[in-house]
């Protein structure tokens, strides 16, 4: 196939406004289209697919999506549903109903007492339009309040890294460091492991994706990473 | 205490105090991402101006009855810091300053993609720490960064400098005494993407002739300014990938 | 407004038309009186189409700033009083009002149109203050070249108290006399609606309108102050026209306030 004409190299940094291609291309991820001409929305690596061109954002903020599985903080305990802060730009809503699986009674529920402020919460994303807050549901085993753990807090469109391609990076990041490892599309994750260390590693080595996110070789290094700092961990006698 | 001033502010070889040439950019240094609380921010001096702009949002309007339920709300609050000129300026905010917002908001929200987060805000802050000259102009180019370091989407980057008339030349970047002592400042903010201009104004005199050089001259030094920006936003992750990709 | 009188207000403007059958370039009807309020040294009360602005000059006697003594003070304000539109409220002064005065202010001021260096009467301790009030009474659009001409016939019809200085005191005179004024500033304002500029904008076009831009000239037609507003954008050539088209235009309407 004869490739159309373009201005950047694949994976190259672009910022707002640059011209990315012309005509024929249709205007993927963080793109937009005026007068026939592609231009980059956010800064990020352009890649050409096919006649798509997108970027991959290095810097955007979590828009929520129908089917997503987010970590969140509840800010405040409304009548009948709690507000999380699951850092979009709009707060989402779980219905108490949704965590009783039953309809809310308010003189015997006490919501405090499921979910008060300043808990996480893992839940999925089941309803959003841009007229109404996301709604939430924790009726999926796996969801609810986080009980124990570590959050760190990256990028949502760094997530893909963390995972790896089939789940190649945070499968070698669970056996390496022994830890629960949950990964919330709105770019918030979850480490829990049986030691303080473990977990500790697992909390860098995320913040190490999320810095080189936009390099290659990555799975490589942070593989090596983690093995040596192990390594050091394990010759002053700690368990990982 | 007022500044003195000098005698002349272009020498006879069309050479400036700072030893600049009437087509010269004072010297600029940008950075993004330089506070930590913020969704997004930059720092810019350029000359002696120095100032920090940093964006909060997109996220809930308050109060409620602000939001607009078809596109983002963007506010802007430009600010100088007591101590940033030679006499104390109060906190309070001036005239001049509620004129700057909003002519800053106005030259920035044609870059924006407002229609993509209805009912949230757009918090714009910026600081000027030491004024020299021109502030606008660097504040609208650092807040331009500060937006795309949120990852707010934008249709491109805004740049924006000032050109005028001194001593009887047309000059480019005016600094506070050039300002002070000129015939004629003219603030321009450039958007390449639209070939357009989203903030323009004017104080002096000027034939209509000159004021087509120097809305030229301005849109010329936007253009320069607009590379520098845009190196700055690919130095950070440049500088990483050099780094680990050996 | 009505979505539809929107889209019927950008397709005539495309084709050369207004709603109210003006051209492009032309002027609502102007209504100018002078004297209007008679505690004030000046006034002046302009109605251009629908939209009316009155605007008082008063006169006082201050302290220079230190670091032009030996210059009177010029201050614009303006309100945008809450009987003028449903969309003004009582309060301290927001954006729109402050814009409005800053940029009347910069037409009278950079033109140099008020002999500032006569109005001192004892260098770094007494001169006069020249305060203008701009006063919107009715919003329909425009108000920047309401406000401005107002300004400026205010600031012709303005007087001045004759004053000796005796023994250290300042003693009234009987008699007047009238403001020194050199320069005639006159600033025109277009819209721009589907990238096409018009002059003169009522209350509808304003609404549809993507940016404005204001451009003040002189008596012998250079430019001395110039404000974009609004969330668009022009291209230089449209600025360019719109300077040669100001310059045009202001010659007409300064006829209106200058005799002679």
């Amino acid at each position: 196939m004869m490739n159309l004409p373009t201005f950047y190299e694949r994976r190259e940094i672009v910022t707002p406004g640059d011209l990315l291609a012309e005509d024929d291309y249709v205007a993927g991820d963080n793109t937009y289209k005026e007068d026939g001409k592609i231009y980059a929305m956010r800064v990020g690596l352009v890649e050409y697919d096919d006649r798509k061109v997108f970027v991959v954002a290095l810097k955007a903020f979590y828009v929520p999506s129908v089917g997503d599985i987010v970590i969140g903080k509840v800010v405040e305990v409304g009548l009948g549903a709690w507000i999380i802060d699951i850092r979009a730009p709009y707060p989402a809503l779980l219905r108490a109903s949704d965590a009783l699986n039953r309809p809310f009674k308010p003189q015997r529920d006490d919501m405090p007492s499921i979910l008060d402020v300043g808990d996480l919460v893992m839940a999925k994303i089941v309803a959003y339009d841009r007229t109404r807050a996301p709604l939430l549901s924790i009726r999926e085993p796996d969801l609810g309040k986080v009980e124990r753990g570590q959050i760190v807090e990256i990028t949502p469109t760094k997530i893909p890294r963390v995972i790896g391609r089939k789940g190649s990076m945070v499968t070698m990041l669970k056996q390496e460091t022994n830890c629960q490892i949950t990964v919330g599309q709105n770019g918030v994750i979850l480490v829990s492991g049986r030691s303080p260390k473990g977990e500790q590693l697992a909390v860098m080595a995320i913040r190490k994706i999320d810095e080189e996110a936009h390099t290659s070789g990555l799975t490589d290094r942070v593989t090596q990473m983690v093995r040596s700092e192990k390594r050091g961990v394990e010759h002053a006698s700690e368990e990982i | 205490m007022s500044q003195k001033k000098p005698e002349k502010s272009i020498d006879e070889n069309d050479v400036r105090l700072d030893g600049r040439g009437l087509n010269d950019l004072r010297p600029i240094k940008i950075e993004v991402g330089v506070l930590g609380n913020a969704d997004g921010s930059a720092y810019i001096e350029q000359g002696k101006n120095k100032i920090l702009a940093a964006v909060y949002g997109p996220k809930e309007a308050h109060p409620k009855h602000l939001a607009i339920p078809d596109r983002a709300l963007l506010r802007c609050r430009y600010h100088m810091a007591p101590f940033s000129v030679e006499e104390r300026k109060s906190p309070a905010p001036s005239r001049r300053e509620v004129e700057l917002s909003k002519v800053i908001r106005e030259a920035l929200e044609p870059a924006v993609f407002v229609e993509y987060y209805p009912r949230t805000s757009i918090d714009l802050f910026i600081e000027v720490l030491q004024a020299d000259g021109g502030t606008r102009g660097a504040a609208i180019t650092a807040a331009s960064l500060a937006l795309a370091d949120a990852g707010i989407p934008m249709r491109g980057l805004v740049a924006a400098c000032a050109a005028g008339k001194v001593e009887g030349r047309l000059v480019l970047d005016l600094n506070d005494i050039e300002d002070k002592g000129g015939e004629a400042d003219v603030p321009l903010a450039w958007m390449p993407n639209l070939n357009a201009i989203t903030l323009l104004q004017m104080d002096g005199s000027l034939t209509i002739d000159e004021f087509e050089q120097v809305v030229n001259m301005a849109v010329e030094g936007c253009k320069k300014i607009h590379g520098l920006q845009k190196e700055t936003l690919k130095a950070k992750y440049v500088a990483v990938k050099e780094e680990v990709e050996e | 407004m009505v979505r539809v009188k929107q889209k019927q207000i950008a397709e005539l403007v495309s084709l050369g038309k207004r709603l109210d059958g003006r051209g492009l370039t032309d002027y609502r009807e102007i209504q100018l009186e002078v004297g209007v309020a008679g505690r004030a040294e000046g006034s002046a009360r302009v109605r251009l189409g629908k939209t009316e602005v009155m605007v008082g000059t008063k006169i006082e006697l201050g302290e220079p700033f230190p670091d032009v003594p030996d210059k009177g003070v010029l201050t614009v304000n303006a309100e945008l009083v809450p009987l003028a539109s449903p969309t003004f409220e009582p309060g301290p002064p927001k954006e729109d009002s402050i814009e409005l005065a800053r940029v009347v202010d910069r037409g009278v001021r950079e033109s140099k149109m008020i002999a500032l260096e006569e109005l001192c009467v004892e260098p770094g301790k007494k001169v006069f203050i020249v305060f203008v009030d701009v006063y919107v009474l009715n919003h329909d659009g425009n108000l920047i070249d309401a406000s401005a001409l107002a300004a400026l016939a205010a600031l012709l019809n303005t007087k001045m108290f004759k004053y000796e200085v005796k023994e250290g005191e300042i003693k009234v005179k009987p008699g007047y006399t009238p403001l020194p004024v050199k320069n005639y500033p006159i600033a025109v304002t277009f819209a721009k609606i589907n990238d096409k500029l018009i002059v003169d904008p009522w209350l509808e076009e304003e609404q549809v309108m993507d940016a404005r831009i204001t451009i003040t000239t002189d008596k012998d037609g250079k430019i001395c102050a110039v404000q974009k507003g609004g969330y668009g954008h022009f291209t230089t050539q449209q600025i360019l026209e719109a300077a040669k088209i100001a310059k045009e235009k202001a010659e007409e309407l300064r006829k209106l306030v200058v005799k002679g």
